[in-house]
């Protein structure tokens, strides 16, 4: 089993969403994020001085997954959050030990 | 005395009302703008200020300010503690009850104190702020409402010296009110020292809807403050309200000017921030301008309360909410304004400098707005360091990083995530009482049977 960790603007959250609903992908976990990466952030002024603010919104989409439905899965998140401006985000893969479902005790594949 | 005037008496309470409300305005104004870990403590400075300037303004304030002169200096409250010989309808103060004079007189006490504490955010201890509050309203705020706002004949036979040998124009408290409380903000922040991380770490409004909210309450409450000087409901009334209209969109204007030249975006909290510097600017001035004059007024005021904020950061002065920017410098400009822009047109009768009325009106403005500055300014140091090596002014740096809103109150604003909800501190003391102390065990072991059903965290 695979850990898919996707970083992406939270203005795509809903197409990436739709597109792996399409796709077949029963569940996930969102969580809001800050962050930055080449982006890097933008600055606010309050009363004239200047504030450089690094961290900006960003939402963390992680999908538990077979190994080898892991690429696919990739595939769309990518089709979905990519905008083609600068900071649309990174995907990571993990591998997973166990997976278990809390109300059944269900482990393994049968528990995502 | 003059026969009570029924529709100067209802203007007056009103207007006494709309000031009151000015007080928890500047607490929103306040507290929008400091981090989200000290907004309580923000506001309740101000709200502390209301219960113990109220009090002392009842029990010794008004005979301080407003009894008999004792060389023009401060009032004798002989004869005045506690207000019960005010309480004949013979008292009269002008067409007023003399408890409208005091109602009317209290609620400037009261904000004139809340106004200091924008200087001293996020590192105050609470408790010592009360004491000050008490102190420096007695030392401070109400020998100098003595000096500017005792009339000879009004109150007393003979008032305070600013009012009545200076004859300096200050129709509703630039010198007494923001003069005075930006002196003392500027020596409060000096006596405490700045913020941990200031001029290093980013210290944001956090609630910047706040912050219009509460300029707009303190834009409404001081149509009561500089109208309601008037004392009657009259022309000198209305002129007041219309300068008092005219200052302050001209201040907003001219602070969102400079913001969009110099900084390429006008900001909202520039337009509350200009809002706030014109009504400090016209009133000393609202009974002496013409409509432009008020104008022009204002628009001096914005600008230079526009620049005027960012010199803290050059002089290291963690003046946190700007008191000085805005209050002292607002108040200077309004102040000494009035030499310059004085029309005998308006009911205070007397022409500035450039309506060909001369010097003399200028000198008395700047030295009535100097001596205010300077007694509040050393006064303040002296009352704040005594405080500091006695009580304790400032919290330690621990409390200081977790926020004094925790710290200092035990509270925190904002309950925004159900993994901050906790559980009742009772329902854990019943349980240690009835149950032994089972062994250390990581937080997200089973809830084994007989243990409390708590509220675990909530799952995903």
């Amino acid at each position: 089993m695979k850990l898919i960790t996707a970083i992406i603007k939270p203005h795509q959250l809903e197409t990436v969403k739709e597109a792996l609903e399409a796709f077949g992908v029963h569940g996930m976990t969102v969580s809001e994020a800050s962050g930055y990466g080449r982006q890097r952030g933008h600055s606010e002024v309050y009363r004239g001085a200047e504030y450089q603010i690094d961290f900006v919104p960003k939402v963390r989409m992680e999908i538990l997954a077979e190994d080898e439905d892991a690429g696919r899965i990739t595939d769309v998140i990518l089709g979905a959050a990519r905008t083609g401006r600068i900071g649309d985000g990174k995907i990571w893969i993990v591998p997973v030990d166990a997976v278990v479902r809390v109300r059944t005790g269900e482990q393994g594949p049968g528990a995502l | 005395m003059d026969k009570i005037n029924t529709g100067d008496t209802a203007w007056v309470l009103a207007s006494a009302a709309l000031v009151l409300l000015m007080t928890p305005g500047l607490a929103l104004f306040y507290g929008g703008m400091v981090r989200v870990k000290s907004v309580l403590n923000m506001m309740m400075m101000s709200f502390a200020a209301l219960g113990t300037v109220g009090l002392a303004w009842v029990l010794w304030g008004y005979g301080l300010a407003f009894g008999p002169s004792l060389g023009g200096l401060v009032g004798d409250p002989r004869g005045l503690l506690g207000l019960s010989a005010l309480m004949s309808p013979d008292a009269v103060v002008g067409t007023l009850p003399a408890m409208a004079f005091v109602a009317f007189q209290a609620v400037f006490a009261i904000i004139a104190v809340a106004l200091i504490s924008g200087a001293i955010a996020d590192r105050a201890r609470f408790s010592t702020w009360v004491v000050f509050t008490v102190v420096w309203a007695t030392l401070v705020y109400f020998p100098v409402a003595h000096w500017v706002f005792a009339f000879d004949g009004a109150t007393a036979e003979h008032g305070g010296w600013i009012a009545n040998s200076l004859k300096a124009i200050d129709f509703a408290g630039g010198t007494a009110v923001h003069i005075n409380a930006g002196a003392a903000g500027l020596a409060l922040a000096l006596v405490l020292g700045p913020r941990l991380g200031f001029r290093k770490e980013p210290m944001r409004p956090h609630n910047l809807p706040l912050v219009m909210l509460g300029a707009g309450l303190l834009w409404f409450g001081w149509f009561g403050f500089n109208a309601g000087s008037a004392l009657t409901a009259g022309s000198t009334a209305a002129i007041a309200w219309v300068n008092t209209l005219a200052a302050t969109c001209s201040a907003m204007a001219g602070w969102l000017v400079v913001e969009k030249l110099r900084d390429g975006h006008a900001t909202s909290l520039g337009a509350a921030s200009g809002v706030v510097a014109g009504l400090v600017a016209i009133t000393p001035a609202c009974s002496a301008l013409d409509p432009v004059g008020s104008v022009m007024l204002g628009m001096v005021a914005g600008i230079a309360c526009a620049y005027a904020v960012g010199l803290k950061f050059r002089l290291g002065i963690d003046d946190s909410l700007d008191v000085v920017g805005v209050h002292l410098v607002g108040g200077l400009v309004g102040t000494i304004g009035v030499g310059f822009l004085a029309t005998s047109a308006a009911p205070a009768k007397v022409d500035g400098l450039l309506h060909g009325g001369g010097l003399a009106p200028v000198w008395a403005q700047i030295i009535g707005a100097v001596t205010v500055l300077a007694y509040s300014f050393v006064m303040t140091c002296a009352i704040g360091w005594v405080l500091h090596k006695t009580l304790g002014f400032r919290v330690d740096p621990d409390t200081e990083a977790r926020g004094v809103d925790l710290g200092q109150h035990a509270e925190t604003a904002y309950e925004l995530t159900m993994t901050r909800a906790g559980r009742m501190a009772s329902y854990l003391a019943a349980a240690a009482v009835t149950q032994p102390l089972p062994a250390p065990t990581p937080r997200n072991t089973a809830v084994t049977e007989g243990a409390a059903p708590g509220n675990e965290t909530t799952p995903q």
